[in-house]
């Protein structure tokens, strides 16, 4: 069983900068979580696309209910690999994210396609789609519940991240009211999942003890 | 950005910025001139390898785009 998650989304500056921000974006103001980030390979192919991977360590913030399923001596920090294709004449990137640790516990994976905005094409549109699956005997609901209202959480923070540096690049401070509106929209819906989440964590607890 | 390997972290930032530069300037304009930053890359790769090495990070025999198959949809 998998949750999966769509958005789409836009930034208003150029493709070009998107992906010049893409490579600069940490650190940012909403990226404290962000531990270390380091390019472990990087390659022209000879269809002239820039292939990267990125390594990330994040913290790894689950909930103390989820915490007591983590064996002892998991390092609280977990590691992201990030795959990512740019195609300068085509004008598009394709990047795939995903974590090679806790997997057992929680996976996240993350397709995002960057292409110019097609009714505006100064804008840049980011299509992103996630999946996300526990193999946790009896809590995999609850905790495919966390992990998508995280993941929806993280998704704002990483288009504010986005629009701060971009703002940054370009000489500027980033504008707060529409950023802010989804914030909140994106706060109360995470929040709402949390609960939710939590509710079918302590029903799975109950149960157990049946 | 700190790197994974402590330290990395100088290579990392002087690679970084010769890969800015060149990826806005050259890559992203169709400049197919080549890479100046092949050197950088090169001690940066030699010191990272080596500590994920050592933190035993299991990167190794990872496909590029590997979970990259057919999902459902739920």
């Amino acid at each position: 069983m998998v949750k999966y998650f769509y958005c789409s989304g836009l930034l208003k500056s150029t493709w070009d900068q998107v992906c010049t921000a893409f490579w600069q974006r940490y650190p940012n103001p909403y990226s404290h979580h962000v531990l270390t980030e380091d390019i472990i390979f990087r390659e022209v192919t000879p269809s002239n696309c820039l292939i990267s991977r990125r390594l990330l360590t994040k913290t790894s913030r689950s909930p103390r209910w989820m915490e007591r399923y983590l064996p002892k001596h998991m390092a609280s920090s977990a590691y992201i690999i990030e795959d990512s294709i740019v195609d300068p004449q085509k004008r598009t990137m394709t990047t795939l994210t995903w974590n090679i640790s806790h997997a057992r516990l929680m996976s996240v994976e993350e397709r995002c396609f960057y292409k110019v905005d097609p009714e505006n094409g100064s804008w840049t549109e980011i299509t992103r789609e996630a999946w996300i699956s526990s193999n946790v005997f009896g809590l995999s609901r609850a905790i495919q519940e966390f992990g998508l209202a995280r993941f929806k959480t993280s998704v704002t923070k990483t288009m504010k991240g986005f629009e701060y540096v971009l703002a940054k690049m370009q000489g500027e401070t980033p504008s707060r009211s529409l950023a802010e509106t989804a914030t909140e929209r994106a706060r109360e819906t995470a929040l709402a999942a949390k609960e939710k989440a939590k509710d079918l964590a302590s029903h799975a607890q109950k149960k157990q003890f049946v | 950005m700190n790197s994974v390997g402590e330290a990395c972290t100088e290579l990392k930032r002087e690679y970084d910025q010769c890969f800015n530069r060149w990826f806005a300037e050259k890559f992203l304009k169709g400049d197919r001139s080549g890479d100046p930053c092949t050197e950088t890359f090169r001690r940066y790769q030699r010191c990272v390898q080596k500590a994920i090495k050592e933190k035993d990070i299991p990167v190794d025999g990872v496909e590029f785009m590997g979970p990259n198959k057919d999902k459902p949809e739920s």
